[in-house]
C-alpha cells in the first residue's frame, strides 16, 4: 500500500471503492465522462456507478442502448480524438459482441498509424462466477483480451487495487481495461479517500514465503491466501503473489520469487487450457528452469461452460481446498 | 437523463425519410427486378428531402468558380493517384493490395468540401480518394503504399490503414463496417467538448449489412451527434453483387430505421453530392443529428486492384454503362460550358498533377525503410495523462 496516500483509511466494500475511483477520475478529468448500459439512471447493475449522474449531470454520465459495438466505439472514436472516455461493458461475456471494435480497432489504432494516434480509454468490466449466473455471464476471459498487443488488462483482486487501478487506468495514455470481479464486491478492507494510483503491470506480494510461489489472479488471490494457511500445517511456507496486471505481466516479480521458493503454482478462474497461467508458466520455464524443483503446476477450471447449477458451479471453481489438493499431488505431500 | 430522453424524443421526431417506402418487401420476386433494373440504369436521380434542384436554375447563384475548381482539383488528383498506384501495385512495385476508388471520385470531393482538418472522417479499406480529398499529400501518401518510413504512418499501415490525425483523417480500414463505430465516437467527443465540429463515416453497400454500421447509426441517431453516414453504394460487396448481398435496392432506406433523414444522390454527380452533403453537414452543425446519405457510385476496377473488365462477377456492358457516366469527364465539360475553366486549362492540370505524382513516387522510392528496432515502438504510448 506504499502508493497510496495515507489519508485516513477507511473500510469499504470492493463496489465502493470502484465507484470512488471512477468518481476521482471524473473530478480530475473534465474530458472523462462515463457511458455504458444502465451506467446512469440505474447507476449500474452491481451499483457501481450509484450517485455518479446526481453529481457530474448527464454530460458526464451516459446511459447507452445495448450496443456493445457502439460504446466500444464510442470508446476508440471519442479517445482518439480528445476526451478520455470510460466506457462499461456490464460483463466481460459480452466481448464478443464487440471483439473487432476492441481487437482491431482500439488495440491497433496507434500502431497502424505509427503512432499517430493515442486512445486514453478506460473500459470497465466484470468477470467471474459464483453467482449462479451461468455459463454466458460468469467466464474469465481476461487472456482473451492480454494476447492482444496495445491494450492493457488488469483484474484488481481487492478493494483498494480496485479504486487505485480504475485511476491509475484513466490516468494512462493506453486503452486499459479493468477487469473486476463480480463475486468479490462485498469484500471490504481498508482504502484511503481521496485519488492515489495502483501502478499497472506491479504484481503485489501479499505473503512471503520460502517453499511455493503461488501466482493468483484477481479473486483467486484470497483463495490461494487460504490454500496458503492450510499448507502452512503441512509444513510447506507459501509466498503469493497477486497478479495485478495480466498485460503487462510483472514477470520479474514472479522469477525473483521462484528463484528464492524453487516452486511455482500458478492459479485462475479462468478455463485452464489457454488460459494465462499458460504463459505465466512458460516465461517461468524460460527464465527460471534452473531453479526449479518441481513441475510448475497450474489449477483453473476445467474445459467446460460454467454450469448453472450452484451444486456444478462449486466444483467448476477453483479454491483453497482444489489449491491445497493439487500442491500435495504434485509435492507428493 | 432528462437531456437523454429530449435527445431521444426529436429523433423519433426527425423527418425521417419521408417520401420513403418502409424496407422492402424483401422477399417478392419483384423486389429483385427492381434490384436489377436499377443496376442496370445507373441514372438515379432519387431524393428525400433535398430541397434545391441542380443545373437550369444555377448559374452564378451556386457555388463558386473556386469552389468549382476545387472539386474538380480534388477529383483529378484522386484519379490520378489512384491510376499510378494501381499501376505501380500490378506492377509488382508495391507490396499487398491496393483497393482502387477510380469511378467514386465525385463523393469523395463532394463531401470533403465542406470540411476543414477538425471535421474527421472515418474510411474504408477503399480510402486512398477520401485522404487525397482530405488534403493528404502525395508523397507520404506513395511511400506509405510501399511501407517506407516517410509515409503518413510511418510504413506501419499501409494501404488499408493509411491515416493522418492532423488532417482529420482518421483512417482506412481494413474492416468492413469498422469505421462507423469510430466515426460516431469522433462525433460524440465533437459534441461532448462543444465543437461545432462534424465526422463523416464512409462505408459501401457491402458494410451496411454489419451490425456495426446499425449499432452505430442507431447511437448516434439517439445522441443526435454531428455524424454523417455516407453510403458509397457500389453496388458490390466485395464480388458479390448488391442484389445477392441484400434484398434492398437503397441502403437510405434503413435511416427511417434509425431516426434519421435518408437521402438519395447520384454518387457520379459531383455538384448533387456537393448540395446533398451540405446539407447534411450544415444540419449536423447545427445540432439536427445524423444523416445517411446514400450515392449511387461504380467500382470501375476489380475489388484489388486494376483489373475492371471480363470478370465473371458481372458484365462488360455494365461497367462500360457506368463509365459512360463518369463523374470527371461530365464535370469537366460543365465546367466548359459554363466557362470556369477551357479544356487547355482542365488538360494542364492533368499535367501538373502527373509531374507532382511522378515526383512523389520518386520521393517515396528513395525514402528509408523501417528500421528493424521500429518493429516494436509504438505499440503502446509511453507517457502518462
Amino acid at each position: 500500500m506504499s502508493e497510496a496516500k495515507k489519508q485516513e483509511a477507511r473500510k469499504i466494500p470492493y463496489v465502493a471503492a470502484i465507484k470512488e475511483g471512477v468518481r476521482e477520475v471524473l473530478l480530475e478529468q473534465d474530458n472523462s465522462f462515463v457511458a455504458g448500459e444502465d451506467v446512469a439512471g440505474a447507476g449500474g447493475v452491481f451499483g457501481h456507478y450509484g450517485g455518479l449522474l446526481q453529481e457530474f449531470g448527464p454530460d458526464r454520465v451516459y446511459d447507452t442502448p445495448i450496443s456493445e459495438k457502439a460504446i466500444m466505439g464510442l470508446g476508440v472514436g471519442a479517445s482518439a480524438t480528445g476526451c478520455r472516455p470510460i466506457v462499461d461493458i456490464m460483463f466481460i461475456d459480452f466481448i464478443g459482441e464487440c471483439m473487432d471494435e476492441i481487437a482491431n480497432q482500439m488495440a491497433k489504432m496507434r500502431y497502424m498509424f505509427g503512432g499517430n494516434a493515442t486512445l486514453p480509454v478506460t473500459i470497465i468490466t466484470m468477470s467471474g462466477g459464483g453467482l449462479s449466473m451461468a455459463a454466458q455471464h460468469s467466464q474469465c476471459l481476461e487472456a482473451w483480451l492480454a494476447h492482444l498487443p496495445g491494450v492493457k488488462v488488469v483484474c484488481p483482486s481487492n478493494a483498494y487495487d480496485a479504486k487505485g487501478m480504475t485511476i491509475a487506468a484513466a490516468r494512462d495514455d493506453n486503452p486499459v481495461f479493468v477487469v473486476f470481479n463480480k463475486a468479490s464486491l462485498g469484500m471490504s478492507m481498508e482504502v484511503p479517500e481521496g485519488a492515489y494510483e495502483v501502478p499497472i503491470g506491479k504484481a503485489a506480494i501479499c505473503r512471503e514465503g520460502s517453499d511455493l510461489t503461488i501466482v493468483a489472479i484477481s479473486r483467486m488471490v484470497h483463495e490461494a491466501m487460504a490454500a496458503a494457511d492450510q499448507l502452512k500445517d503441512l509444513g510447506l511456507d507459501v509466498e503469493v503473489i497477486d497478479a495485478r496486471s495480466v498485460q503487462p505481466f510483472d514477470t520479474e516479480t514472479v522469477i525473483k520469487s521462484i528463484k528464492k521458493t524453487h516452486r511455482a503454482l500458478i492459479v485462475h478462474e479462468a478455463v485452464k487450457f489457454g488460459g494465462i497461467g499458460g504463459e505465466i508458466s512458460a516465461q517461468i520455464q524460460e527464465q527460471a528452469f534452473d531453479y526449479l524443483d518441481a513441475p510448475v503446476m497450474r489449477v483453473g477450471a476445467p474445459f467446460c461452460p460454467v454450469p448453472f447449477s450452484p451444486v456444478l458451479e462449486e466444483i467448476y471453481i477453483p479454491n483453497a481446498d482444489t489449491i491445497v489438493a493439487k500442491v500435495k499431488d504434485t509435492l507428493e505431500l | 437523463m432528462a437531456k437523454k430522453i429530449k435527445a431521444k424524443k426529436q429523433a423519433a421526431k426527425a423527418p425521417a425519410a419521408k417520401n420513403k417506402k418502409p424496407a422492402a418487401n424483401n422477399k417478392k420476386p419483384a423486389a429483385k427486378a427492381k434490384i436489377a433494373a436499377a443496376r442496370k440504369k445507373p441514372a438515379v436521380k432519387t431524393t428525400a428531402s433535398r430541397k434545391s434542384t441542380p443545373k437550369k436554375t444555377r448559374k452564378r447563384s451556386g457555388p463558386s468558380d473556386q469552389t468549382l475548381k476545387e472539386l474538380h482539383l480534388k477529383m483529378v488528383r484522386i484519379r490520378c493517384f489512384e491510376e499510378a498506384g494501381g499501376q505501380m501495385m500490378e506492377d509488382g512495385k508495391i507490396p499487398g493490395a491496393l483497393h482502387l476508388y477510380v469511378g467514386e471520385e465525385a463523393i469523395a470531393a463532394g463531401v470533403m468540401q465542406h470540411l476543414s482538418n477538425e471535421d474527421q472522417i472515418t474510411s474504408t479499406h477503399r480510402g486512398h480518394g477520401h485522404l487525397v480529398a482530405k488534403g493528404g499529400e502525395f508523397k507520404p501518401m506513395f511511400a506509405e503504399l510501399l511501407g517506407r518510413s516517410t509515409g503518413y504512418c510511418g510504413g506501419k499501415g499501409g494501404s488499408m490503414h493509411i491515416s493522418n490525425l492532423e488532417l482529420g483523417m482518421l483512417g482506412a480500414n481494413g474492416i468492413v463496417g469498422g469505421g462507423p463505430p469510430i466515426a460516431m465516437g469522433a462525433a460524440f467527443s465533437n459534441k461532448f467538448r462543444k465543437t461545432k465540429n462534424v465526422t463523416i463515416s464512409f462505408f459501401g453497400d457491402g458494410a451496411s449489412n454489419e451490425g456495426s454500421v446499425h449499432e452505430a447509426a442507431n447511437m448516434a441517431a439517439l445522441y443526435k451527434l454531428p455524424c454523417i453516414f455516407v453510403c458509397e453504394n457500389n453496388g458490390y460487396g466485395e464480388y458479390t453483387s448488391q442484389a445477392n448481398h441484400q434484398a434492398i435496392v437503397d441502403v437510405a432506406d434503413r435511416a427511417a430505421g434509425y431516426g434519421m433523414p435518408g437521402v438519395i444522390v447520384d454518387g457520379m454527380d459531383v455538384m448533387a453530392v456537393y448540395e446533398a452533403a451540405g446539407e447534411a453537414i450544415e444540419r449536423a452543425r447545427n445540432g439536427g443529428g445524423p444523416t445517411l446519405l446514400e450515392c449511387k457510385t461504380y467500382r470501375y476496377y476489380d475489388h484489388v486492384g486494376m483489373r475492371g473488365m471480363g470478370m465473371s462477377y458481372r458484365t462488360d456492358e455494365e461497367v462500360e454503362a457506368w463509365r459512360k457516366r463518369d463523374a470527371i469527364a461530365g464535370f469537366e465539360q460543365r465546367l466548359i460550358e459554363l466557362g470556369v475553366m477551357n479544356r487547355k486549362q482542365v488538360d494542364s492540370i492533368y499535367t501538373r498533377i502527373n509531374n507532382e505524382i511522378e515526383e512523389a513516387i520518386a520521393y517515396a522510392f528513395d525514402s528509408p525503410h523501417p528500421e528493424p528496432h521500429e518493429l516494436l515502438e509504438n505499440v503502446y504510448c509511453e507517457k502518462g495523462a
